[in-house]
């Protein structure tokens, strides 16, 4: 459990524990392991000698986990990155929740033409496959910074994936939510509450709502577990995170082209999202069994 | 009818049968405890209680079909020569299950497989134990449907049970059971999802099979009725262990335990109402000494000046969507032309099978469905011209209690809360006066103020009912919808609330409308009654007049298929010939025919037959 | 009948025109996005961008330059790409197509048979250490990013143990069509199968392992089991048919989207050139005739998918098939 948390929560304080500056390229710079200074970036052995490779591991406090192609720490990165990762994955999925819990009830609990449109573009958008959405809203929104409203967004903030990932699922969570609504409006507590002359309003607020947010609550790790693949997945095709800003995708992006000489850069942020995802998905599963016992009682 | 062979060895002998269900915490609880009883071959032998005595528990048991992982077994089981404790499971499969015994179940809509042609899965029963040819299969297979009166057997071979009707799947059910010629077979409440007529037809059908086979019966039910009319044998159950046990005529007329005659005194009786003018209680029986009280009947009468609701001419229809494309494809005629009158403080019964509109009608009077035409008059004020605020505020005056009271309650919500919210949004008063007279009720329906603060999945059935009456009370309604209230409920149980009801209709003069297909609680409660079918009343009057001279071949039916718990009726047979329920799914240009009734007694309107 | 199969063709159009009308916004209309200056490269000088928006007709009203297209994609087919000019669109497209296919195509049987396999036996082991190590299996295989496993194969199979017996029968990166040398073309496409299988291996094992799971609780099990059938057919025969009805459903849509180019990361890490690299390109550097081709390329899959699946559920599902 400890270990958990602490796996979670390392991001969090990741500026207390790097030892160096992981945004500067340190391509001229040196460091001391077994007391002689070594370059970071080191003269290429094999081949034609041609060309650096940044260092290994050190497994020190400095560059612990070798440098990256411009000689900064993969280590302090990965720490930056991953509060990025879970940044973008944790707002992206409040962001996608709320708009889904919107138009979910929205088309549900009106049902009639607000039901019909709505789920129209629903079915719409779904025949867009998620990933070329979100590439091509990416590709438009990363170019050049833009006002959205009275915020001027500039073109590397975090804010464009936040956006972009948190928009492309809101079909998917927004469907089961419209089931979910109108399944609860067409239940016989909804029915007895008309009955008794509750207000429309009222039914929505004491009734319906409190019955759905454990959907939504059930929902939540899961999205959350999708979004940071999805983050990795965008910044590993350059259309996520801007550099100089890290998150685990653009460390991965990195590692691209260091694959076979220092798997490392590759390894290490494909290993944390792996472990956070399946933590997400565990606890995912606990709360759904602990919410919703009825989809529980198979297991 | 063979009479029992008191001589011959038993086929299933159960002795000190304790069954325990692993619970929470890894904490093991009785259902069963010590539960001794056997069965002749040709015998029945019925076990009856209510829901928890572990009836079906035991039936289970007998069929080795308990998950060992969770359920503890002891005592000893021996059926047919097998000790079914000591088989392992492939000897379960091979000496038991579908062999010595065979099992038919309460929810025939639900216990076929849906993808699988009901033919093939017939087959699949003949041919799981023994090698049989294909085509030989096959004929075995159109003979046991043809043998369980299954119109057209070999083309309904073909169908899948979506295609059948909840009786027909009974049927199906029984010939897949008896592909093995079983020497017991086993029947978990196999009529209690079925409607009247229907179950009539499935109980002479055992009957026949029986006498045919000469197979031995387990027969588990809650309904005196029907085990009047089937066992040989019957042992009471009570929360796992047996009450009495013993010859069914000897059970019902010297009943030894309190329990035994608490049971059958709550037993609603149709035809015991004959020359009693007045809606009447169930007596009430002393737990500890089996003497049972004075019945007593309702003191107010009607007050026939002006009618309280008028409904007139209502219709409600619905479209039937299918398709790819999901297009109309047909109409349900759910409600046709329905006319009638409620008076303050009478009880008017809506009765009716499954599919014939009755609750459909409940629900358009309060507007609670769309599509519904007509007029509905309630108080002077027509409700389907108001406006929404003024139908919500309207609704005051009319409240349902439901027939599944836990699905009507918030399960978020305290009982406290959801019976303030009403009075609070009726601007009836301030939350602590509400919260006073919800106290107040919830102690008028035999509950504690203190269970206010409770959620409704703390309480029982009986109980949660009993909450649901207190909040349709908290509006001071002048007419309560009562939709199959009561249906749900154990007997003991189901009295208790009709006599809850009938103490609020005494005290406040509310007036009932009373929908149910339970026509000997029908009879116990009302004024007047409305047989409906197929979406029209066929025939509305006293309700003297309608149960004992009926006019209409379908109220005839109805009545006659109603189950009497005397075991004098034993060997009667009702001999009606087998039909598909017809339901009011009728295609999108369908007119309804003009009606007409005749009034052949005072107050007695008879629909006139085409 | 007739009337119903039109009415479904119909609505398909109607999706896919909905697609195109929100692609040409997402590039042309939003506030952001100028594709003329995008085309002219950045620092580019206000007179260049103005010749290449008069040279590329993006100085048009928006209908005009969407009917254009759609006229030059549809009808004239001679759309060419606004990247490398004179490239035709159609036979780019057409060219990538193959290769997605048996990409998808192999791991999707490989796939299918794994998801199964793993579905039944871990619910027939439930609760003990087949179903533990099976269901763990699968939630790492839901939880790694897909590209990475690519990369962690590509690794070994590549690099560090390239040399060894194991693996030096494995061809450098790339695509060789069937038609060329399928030796080849099968070793090539051994691990972009196995790594693209492998996630969809984990989601379908969980999804149908809870399926067949509540499938047990039903009342028809309890009637299967009754009439004395052995675990074994209850199980096979009868929980998992009506278990597998939604995988197949599931299967359906993943198949269309990813022979429609949601494959992208695996053919970007495999060098495989597809469609979903096609359209990551063309994306890339804003080629719009481009991108228009291969989106309604893969919304046309999508909604194929939608119709098959719907037919397929008519097909084994016969509760569907009333009225």
């Amino acid at each position: 459990m400890l270990i958990v948390v602490a796996t979670l929560l390392a991001p969090v304080y990741a500026k207390h524990v790097a030892g160096t500056d992981p945004f500067r390229s340190g391509l001229s710079a040196k460091i001391k392991i077994d007391g002689k200074p070594t370059p970071v970036m080191q003269q290429s052995t094999e081949g034609l000698g041609l060309g650096v490779t940044p260092i290994g591991p050190t497994w020190g406090p400095q560059y612990m986990l070798g440098a990256d192609g411009q000689g900064r720490d993969v280590a302090a990165r990965m720490l930056y990155g991953g509060r990025n990762s879970l940044l973008i994955a944790g707002a992206s999925t409040l962001i996608c929740l709320f708009c889904a819990a919107i138009i979910g009830i929205a088309a549900g609990y009106s049902g009639g033409m607000v039901d019909g449109v709505l789920s129209n573009l629903i079915d719409m958008i779904w025949a867009f496959p998620v990933y070329l959405l979100a590439i091509s809203l990416s590709i438009v929104m990363i170019g050049k910074s833009f006002a959205l409203g009275p915020f001027e967004i500039s073109s590397g903030s975090l804010i464009v994936p936040i956006l972009i990932i948190g928009l492309v699922y809101v079909p998917y969570v927004a469907r089961p939510i419209r089931g979910r609504v109108m399944a609860i409006n067409q239940s016989e507590f909804v029915m007895a509450a008309r009955g008794l002359g509750i207000r429309r309003w009222k039914i929505l607020l004491r009734h319906i709502l409190p019955n759905v947010s454990t959907t939504l609550i059930v929902f939540a790790p899961m999205l959350m577990a999708l979004n940071i693949v999805t983050e990795s997945s965008l910044s590993f095709l350059s259309v996520g995170v801007q550099p100089p800003n890290a998150s685990w995708g653009t460390i991965l992006q990195d590692g691209q082209t260091l694959l076979y000489s220092r798997p490392w850069v590759s390894l290490a942020p494909g290993l944390a999202i792996m472990v956070t995802v399946l933590l997400l998905n565990l606890f995912g599963d606990v709360l759904r069994d602990v919410l919703d016992p009825k989809s529980a009682r198979g297991r | 009818m063979k009479e029992p062979a008191e001589m011959t060895a038993p086929i299933l002998k159960i002795e000190d049968l304790s069954v325990a269900f692993l619970g929470a915490r890894n904490s093991w609880n009785r259902v069963i405890e010590g539960l001794s009883f056997d069965i002749r071959p040709g015998e029945t032998v019925a076990l009856v209680g209510e829901s928890g005595s572990g009836k079906s528990v035991t039936s289970l048991s007998v069929m080795g079909l308990l998950d060992p992982a969770t359920s503890k077994v002891e005592g000893r089981i021996q059926l047919a020569g097998h000790e079914v404790l000591n088989l392992d499971e492939a000897g379960k499969i091979r000496h038991i299950r579908g062999q010595a015994a065979a099992m038919i179940f309460q929810e025939p809509m639900t216990s076929l497989h849906p993808i699988y042609r009901v033919g093939d899965q017939i087959t699949e029963a003949l041919t799981s134990h023994r090698d049989l040819p294909k085509a030989e299969a096959r004929k075995q297979a159109i003979a046991l449907l043809e043998r369980v009166r299954i119109p057209n057997a070999a083309r309904r071979m073909e169908d899948y049970p979506h295609a059948f009707s909840g009786g027909m799947r009974q049927r199906v059910m029984i010939a897949m059971a008896l592909a093995s010629r079983p020497k017991l077979l086993i029947a978990d409440e196999p009529t209690t999802a079925l409607d009247v007529t229907v179950q009539g037809e499935i109980l002479d059908l055992l009957k026949d099979i029986q006498a045919e086979y000469g197979m031995a019966m387990l027969f588990i039910t809650h309904d005196m009725g029907v085990v009047a009319e089937m066992a040989d044998r019957t042992v009471v159950m009570l929360r796992g262990r047996t009450v009495e046990q013993g010859p069914t005529a000897e059970i019902f007329a010297h009943p030894r335990e309190p329990y035994t005659k608490a049971l059958l005194a709550s037993v609603p009786v149709l035809g015991s109402m004959k020359g009693k003018p007045a809606p009447l209680r169930f007596p009430l029986v002393d737990m500890k000494t089996g003497v049972a009280g004075e019945a007593l009947p309702l003191q107010s009468s009607p007050d026939l000046s002006k009618p309280i609701l008028e409904v007139r001419n209502l219709v409600t229809r619905f479209d039937v969507r299918g398709g790819l494309l999901n297009r109309r494809v047909a109409r349900v005629h759910a409600v046709e032309n329905v006319s009638f009158r409620i008076f303050p403080g009478e009880t008017l019964s809506l009765v009716g099978e499954s599919g014939c509109g009755k609750s459909t009608t409940g629900k358009s009077i309060i507007r609670l469905t769309d599509h519904a035409t007509g007029s509905v008059a309630m108080a002077g004020d027509e409700l389907f011209t108001l406006r929404p605020e003024a139908l919500r505020l309207k609704r005051r005056e009319i409240q349902m209690i439901p027939q599944d009271p836990l699905a009507s309650m918030n399960p978020r919500m305290t009982v406290g809360d959801a019976l303030v919210e009403p009075f609070t949004e009726h601007r009836m008063g301030t939350v602590p006066q509400a919260r006073e007279k919800a106290a107040r009720l919830m102690e008028q329906v035999g509950l504690t103020r203190d269970m206010l603060e409770r959620y409704p999945h703390e309480f029982s059935g009986g109980q949660r009912q009993r909450v649901c009456i207190a909040r349709a009370l908290m509006l001071d309604p002048k007419l309560i919808i009562a939709d199959e209230s009561v249906s749900a409920l154990d007997v003991s149980v189901k009295a208790q609330v009709v006599n809850l009801l009938l103490d609020i209709q005494d005290r406040l003069g509310i007036a009932f409308l009373f929908i149910s297909h339970d026509i000997a609680v029908v009879e116990r409660v009302s004024h007047r009654i409305a047989v409906m079918y197929m979406g029209e009343i066929v025939e509305i009057g006293p309700r003297a007049e309608i149960l004992e001279r009926p006019r209409h071949a379908y109220t005839r039916q109805l009545i006659g298929a109603v189950t009497v718990p005397d075991p004098g009726r034993r060997h009667l047979r009702r001999n009606q010939q087998i039909k598909e329920l017809k339901t009011p799914i009728r295609p999108l240009d369908f007119r309804p025919p003009a009606r007409h009734y005749e009034e052949v007694a005072p107050g007695h309107l008879v629909m006139v037959e085409a | 009948m007739l009337a119903a199969i039109l009415s479904r063709l119909l609505r398909m159009v109607v999706v896919m025109f909905g697609i195109s009308v929100i692609t040409f916004l997402i590039f042309f209309a939003t506030p952001s996005s100028d594709p003329a200056a995008r085309i002219a490269g950045k620092n580019a000088a206000q007179e260049t961008i103005e010749a290449v928006r008069k040279d590329f007709g993006l100085d048009r009203p928006l209908y005009v330059q969407y009917g254009l297209m759609m006229q030059r994609l549809f009808i004239s087919q001679d759309l060419t790409s606004f990247a490398n000019r004179g490239q035709k669109i159609i036979p780019t497209v057409m060219a990538a197509a193959p290769a997605t296919l048996s990409l998808v195509s192999g791991a999707a049987v490989l796939w299918m048979l794994g998801g199964i396999l793993t579905g039944i036996t871990a619910a027939a082991f439930r609760g003990r250490w087949p179903d533990k190590i099976l269901m763990g299996l699968s939630m790492m295989a839901v939880a790694m990013p897909v590209f990475w496993v690519g990369e962690m194969v590509n690794l070994v199979t590549q690099n560090r143990l390239h040399d060894t017996w194991a693996f030096s029968w494995v061809p450098a990166l790339g695509y060789t069509p069937f038609s060329q040398d399928p030796g080849l073309w099968f070793r090539s496409m051994v691990f972009p199968w196995l790594t693209l299988a492998f996630l969809y291996i984990g989601l379908y094992g969980r999804m149908l392992r809870t399926g067949i799971i509540e499938t047990y609780q039903e009342d028809f099990i309890r009637t299967a089991r009754a009439k004395g059938l052995t675990g074994r057919k209850v199980l096979l025969k009868h929980a998992t048919r009506s278990a597998i009805i939604p995988i197949v459903i599931m299967f359906g849509m993943d198949f269309g989207v990813l022979v429609g180019g949601a494959a992208v990361l695996t053919e970007v890490v495999f060098g495989i050139n597809g469609v979903g690299r096609l359209t990551y390109q063309a994306l890339k550097v804003l080629d719009l005739p481009m991108i228009m081709a291969t989106v309604l390329y893969a919304s046309f899959f999508v909604v194929i998918a939608n119709a098959v699946v719907d037919l397929l559920c008519l097909l084994i599902d016969p509760r569907m098939r009333r009225a």
